[in-house]
């Protein structure tokens, strides 16, 4: 047993376990693709992947690029469930990598992004459907408009949810930071309610009878509705967001973030703008969430306003600061570990629970189906990662405490080489 | 236009009883605000607390027939201190386990710590009800069927009348602790100057202790009242009222003890003239669906224009 154990941590330090995981893995999805095991270990091996040392980023990268580009479309002729899965994880990375621009990078806390998600999934599914022709009645504008107007309204989802989040944000932002979550709260609740509301006097919204059908996306006219067509979009958008949201992290925009983060006051001191880059963090935040909230609606060809709930900011919320705030790549881990709980470890313990239900083995209440309880888990989520470790899986390196660090550790290599000198 | 004066007494009642309970709510955030800056997010769920424990009381006195042989007032009695004392001790544990391990931290991860409490206490009472009733929403047993007829069609509840007395002793009594007591006195002292205070030889840990239980008790006291009032509870009850509560605290100025009463009542009689006369005014397009919308409206205009509240100071940041 000793030896297995020293056998193993021989291997793990060598890295020889964690490539046999980032090679097998894909390999085991695509022999057992309707295997939940063999899924959620494809997920681990990115992590693998990213932490690898031996491995060089540009390996790294060809072999994040087979794994998403074949392997998983391989694997979604065979089992379309977790292509969807993984569509899934997809929009959540984006949202959580949106949300980790407010949160992580500039430290206001958004308690109601999913506002401006609803804002996105709304301004196309108003158009995309008949409902349009409620409120404009022209010859030339017929709604719903056709799938190739997808594609602009990706842009026009972004404005509009940027936009609500600038006039949001122009008030309250110069406000102190715990109220900026009730009042982003507070607005998500309002454009709940609104939507919910809003189908008199004019039908805008549909009420609480929700949108659909939602035209699916369109390329020049070839209707783009499975669900690998939806994996490619989501995996274009989330390399554009990716590469989007880095740049502006290591830019001037992204280090007064970080700045006004560490220490506001210090930050104003040294001349940084503050409501003005608040402001703009805000509302690209926000822009993120409504170029989501499109392909949400497009893909789902059905909203309505019950799919914005607080609970929805509240699973967001969890995947950043799970993943570690200030860290795009932990914001990703984030969204995996909180979908694949969600999906799958709370469902298949409900059905595994029923099941011995049904099998008369043991007599489970359905008021305690676990499916049911995600609000405990995530609490527990929240507060356990707030006392043990708020830095997250990943925590963000330009932090204070870091730098701190540093600088120590650079001190000490001068003094002892000031004392080899004398 | 008579249509609407009409309504006016009746309305005041309503806003009056549920003011009173935002009151008592919004005492609970603004005291535990005043003296950690920290908005303890799970308050509203420390309310829900309390009103399943009152209700739980109440049901309890009912099946084992105490219901009918005690005057209604005592039961009612019974049934708050209980769930005060209850609501109380899950506030003192809550700020043990949850709060003060992260005491020195940032305060965004204080706040989503307090978010996460929140959400667990929900489903826990969930899980606790549901395996208990085997249902998860209770209907808290009528109390008091009586009325008082005064001129007209207008009648005041003998229920609603009893509510605003307890609210009204207890907001009193709060504030005599607060202003005359030595360990109230001692609250004021580390809300002022935390440091000053522990060298005054005030034990801070304890006093903030003693600020959570005594908000988490009051909290538990509202829920109580509140489950008499509209006699359906569940587990998710406290989220609006919490949210409108802490609105009722900026508004009357957070971390100010009368400003949290005058606020919580001023947004009861608001909220419901609003939700009363938004129909009438707007010819039925805007009906009572958009009173939450109120609520929160307000809370955003006053961030706005007074973010100190009516009765609070305005205070620099501290550096």
């Amino acid at each position: 047993m000793e030896k297995l154990k020293n056998l193993l941590q021989v291997y793990w330090e060598k890295e020889i376990l964690q490539l046999a995981i980032i090679f097998l893995a894909p390999l085991l999805l695509y022999l057992f693709s309707s295997s939940g095991v063999a899924f959620i270990l494809f997920l681990t091996s990115f992590l693998v992947l990213y932490l690898s040392k031996r491995l060089n980023t540009k390996v790294k990268l060809v072999i994040a690029i087979v794994d998403l580009m074949v392997i998983m479309p391989l694997v979604g002729f065979a089992n379309t469930y977790y292509l969807d899965v993984i569509t899934q994880i997809g929009i959540y990375v984006v949202l959580a990598i949106g949300l980790n621009i407010v949160v992580g990078f500039t430290g206001l806390l958004n308690l109601g992004y999913v506002g401006f998600y609803a804002v996105g999934a709304y301004t196309y599914a108003i158009f995309a459907t008949a409902q349009a022709n409620n409120f404009i009645t022209s010859s030339i504008l017929q709604f719903p408009v056709s799938g190739n107007w997808f594609w602009m309204f990706l842009v026009i989802g972004m404005i509009a949810a940027g936009f609500v989040g600038f006039l949001l944000g122009l008030p309250v932002l110069r406000l102190r930071g715990d109220y900026l979550a009730i009042v982003t709260l507070g607005f998500a609740e309002i454009i709940r309610i609104v939507l919910n509301n809003l189908d008199k006097p004019i039908n805008f919204t549909n009420g609480p009878k929700g949108l659909s059908p939602i035209k699916p996306p369109a390329f020049f006219g070839i209707p783009l509705n499975k669900t690998i067509h939806y994996y490619f979009i989501v995996l274009i958008l989330l390399v554009i967001t990716v590469i989007v949201v880095n740049r502006l992290n290591n830019s001037r925009i992204g280090r007064a973030w970080t700045a006004i983060r560490e220490d506001e006051l210090a930050a104003r001191t040294m001349g940084i703008p503050i409501v003005p880059m608040k402001l703009l963090a805000f509302s690209i935040g926000a822009a993120f969430a409504g170029m989501m909230g499109v392909l949400f609606a497009a893909k789902q060809s059905f909203i309505d306003p019950s799919s914005f709930g607080f609970m929805e900011s509240i699973g967001i919320l969890a995947m950043v600061i799970m993943g570690g705030m200030g860290n795009i790549a932990g914001a990703i881990i984030g969204a995996f570990a909180v979908v694949v709980l969600q999906l799958h470890i709370l469902k298949e313990l409900s059905n595994f629970l029923r099941g011995l239900t049904v099998a008369g083995i043991v007599s489970i209440s359905p008021q305690l189906d676990p499916a049911k309880y995600e609000r405990l888990v995530f609490g527990l989520i929240l507060v356990l990662m707030c006392i043990f470790r708020p830095q997250g899986f990943l925590p963000a390196k330009r932090t204070m405490a870091y730098i701190k660090k540093q600088v120590n550790k650079l001190k000490k290599i001068e003094k002892e080489e000031d004392v080899s000198v004398e | 236009m008579e249509q609407m004066t009409g309504m006016i007494p009746q309305l005041l009642i309503d806003g009056l009883t549920l003011g009173f309970v935002y009151a008592i709510v919004a005492l609970g955030y603004t005291m535990v605000y005043g003296i950690l800056e920290f908005i303890n997010f799970a308050h509203s769920e420390i309310f829900m607390v309390g009103a399943f424990a009152g209700t739980e009381v109440l049901l309890f006195m009912q099946s084992a027939g105490y219901l009918g042989s005690l005057p209604a007032p005592v039961a009612l009695l019974i049934a708050i201190i209980i769930a005060m004392i209850f609501s109380g001790t899950v506030g003192v544990v809550v700020e043990r386990v949850a709060y003060k391990p992260v005491r020195t931290a940032p305060k965004l991860v204080a706040f989503i710590s307090a978010i996460g409490v929140s959400f667990f206490l929900q489903d826990a009472v969930r899980l606790v009800e549901g395996l208990w009733k085997n249902a998860f929403y209770l209907s808290t047993p009528t109390l008091f069927t009586a009325s008082i007829h005064i001129t007209g069609g207008l009648r005041i509840p003998v229920k609603v009348l009893y509510i605003m007395v307890i609210a009204i002793v207890i907001m009193f009594s709060l504030n005599l602790f607060i202003n005359r007591h030595k360990l109230g006195k001692a609250m004021r002292a580390v809300a002022q100057d935390r440091n000053t205070a522990s060298l005054m030889a005030i034990d801070v840990n304890a006093i903030i202790s003693l600020t959570f239980l005594i908000g988490a008790a009051l909290g538990g006291a509202a829920g109580t009242l509140f489950a008499v009032q509209y006699s359906l509870i569940h587990p998710y009850v406290g989220f609006i009222i919490g949210m409108k509560a802490f609105t009722a605290a900026v508004f009357g100025g957070i971390g100010s003890i009368p400003g949290a009463m005058l606020g919580g009542i001023l947004l009861g009689l608001l909220e419901v003239f609003g939700a009363g006369f938004l129909g009438i005014l707007t010819n039925g397009v805007f009906g009572a669906e958009y009173k939450d919308v109120f609520a929160f409206a307000i809370l955003i205009i006053i961030l706005i224009f007074k973010p100190s509240g009516l009765l609070g100071k305005t205070v620099g940041e501290k550096v």
